[in-house]
């Protein structure tokens, strides 16, 4: 008696569409990824129940850690035109070459008297120099304010809108290195304010 | 490699020799392979939890505007922010009544602050109005959390105000500057 023969199918699944979808995927994935914004100084926020998403735009970071300062403002021409003012303000000249170099920066924090020496290291020295802070003397010394007052201006004058202006903050920090802060923003009569907070459970 | 070859061998011998037609299948299996493992990645390193932002409003230091209106003794409670995680906070005038020392969290100042708030309400009719004097010797933590106890047990009226030298006595008292 003759077996009847088991015909053998191939085991090759078509992948094309399995391979599409993973593309799809991984596409969104990498257009929606953002890169981390690398702060010069480790700034852990604490938790709070405060639940409003932090703006994309017309928006600056002070961020606090270690008894020292650093600012950032949100979007190129934003920053591009707050450092023409405090160029301006501060008699300094900055090339284009350091204007664009300006915008790339993230967050901050040398002197001004130093921010053109910084602004011409090669990025990746950028990266392991030591940034001292931006000085916020309650004395004439206070250059932060100027920062924050002049990206108020620019951006103003670019976007027409008010910058809102959010404190992030180390947990550890001292109460009166954000006092400091705080009175700086307030002398320009800046009272509303955000903190930045990691979000937790009631 | 994951195909199998089902083809049953070439004929043998004879007849014109034919060019083989080649398949124009490619294997995508490493592809796929490739594109979950890329897509596993990114989904691990984007960050889930996007930080997010507390609102604060200070009280105008402007020195020009008089239209301020006198707070009551008996609905203000005072909350010293001290050393060490610790707190301490009293009702009325300062030194009039001793202060309380208290911790910070859900079972500790939340109590606390739903407690006065409900018992100032009962007995003036008015609501609860919080002063909070952070010291030099606190963080900017207790501070959060403090502005965060008031956010959830929907005290409206607060105020962050600088601390004065009783009330850092105060604090020196309880140990806690």
């Amino acid at each position: 008696m003759a077996r009847a023969k088991v015909s053998r199918k191939s085991t090759a699944i078509d992948m094309t569409a399995m391979c599409d979808v993973a593309f799809l995927l991984l596409t969104f994935f990498i257009l929606s990824a953002k890169p981390k914004t690398q702060d010069p100084v480790t700034a852990d926020p604490p938790a709070s129940t405060a639940n409003f998403a932090i703006p994309e735009n017309d928006f600056s970071t002070i961020t606090v850690g270690q008894g020292k300062a650093y600012f950032n403002v949100q979007g190129a021409d934003v920053r591009i035109q707050t450092l023409k003012q405090m160029g301006d303000k501060y008699k300094i000249a900055f090339t284009p070459d350091e204007e664009k170099a300006f915008a790339n920066t993230e967050s901050f924090g040398v002197p001004m008297n130093v921010l053109k020496q910084f602004l011409n290291l090669p990025s990746a020295q950028k990266n392991d120099y030591k940034q001292p802070g931006i000085p916020v003397d309650t004395t004439a010394n206070n250059e932060l304010s100027d920062w924050v007052h002049e990206a108020r201006i620019a951006d103003k004058y670019l976007h027409n809108t008010t910058l809102q202006i959010a404190i992030k903050g180390d947990s550890r920090e001292e109460y009166p290195t954000i006092h400091k802060i705080i009175s700086s923003l307030q002398k320009q009569k800046v009272n509303k304010f955000s903190l930045i907070t990691t979000l937790k459970s009631k | 490699m994951a195909e199998l070859d089902t083809s049953g061998g070439g004929k043998k011998g004879g007849g014109k020799v034919r060019s083989k037609k080649q398949s124009t299948r490619v294997d995508l299996t490493a592809m796929v392979d490739l594109a979950f493992l890329l897509i596993t990645f990114f989904i691990l390193t984007t960050t889930l939890q996007k930080p997010k932002a507390m609102d604060l409003v200070m009280p105008d230091k402007d020195e020009k505007t008089k239209e301020q209106l006198p707070v009551k003794e008996s609905t203000t409670m005072t909350i010293l922010l001290g050393s060490g995680n610790k707190l301490a906070w009293f009702v009325g005038i300062p030194g009039k009544t001793p202060p309380t020392i208290d911790g910070y969290g859900k079972n500790a100042l939340r109590k606390t602050l739903i407690e006065q708030a409900q018992k100032i309400k009962a007995t003036t009719g008015e609501d609860m109005m919080v002063i909070v004097k952070p010291s030099d010797k606190s963080t900017y933590k207790d501070f959060v959390s403090i502005l965060d106890e008031l956010n959830i047990t929907g005290i409206q009226s607060h105020a962050v105000v600088a601390i004065t030298p009783p009330e850092i006595g105060m604090l020196k008292d309880n140990n806690l500057y």
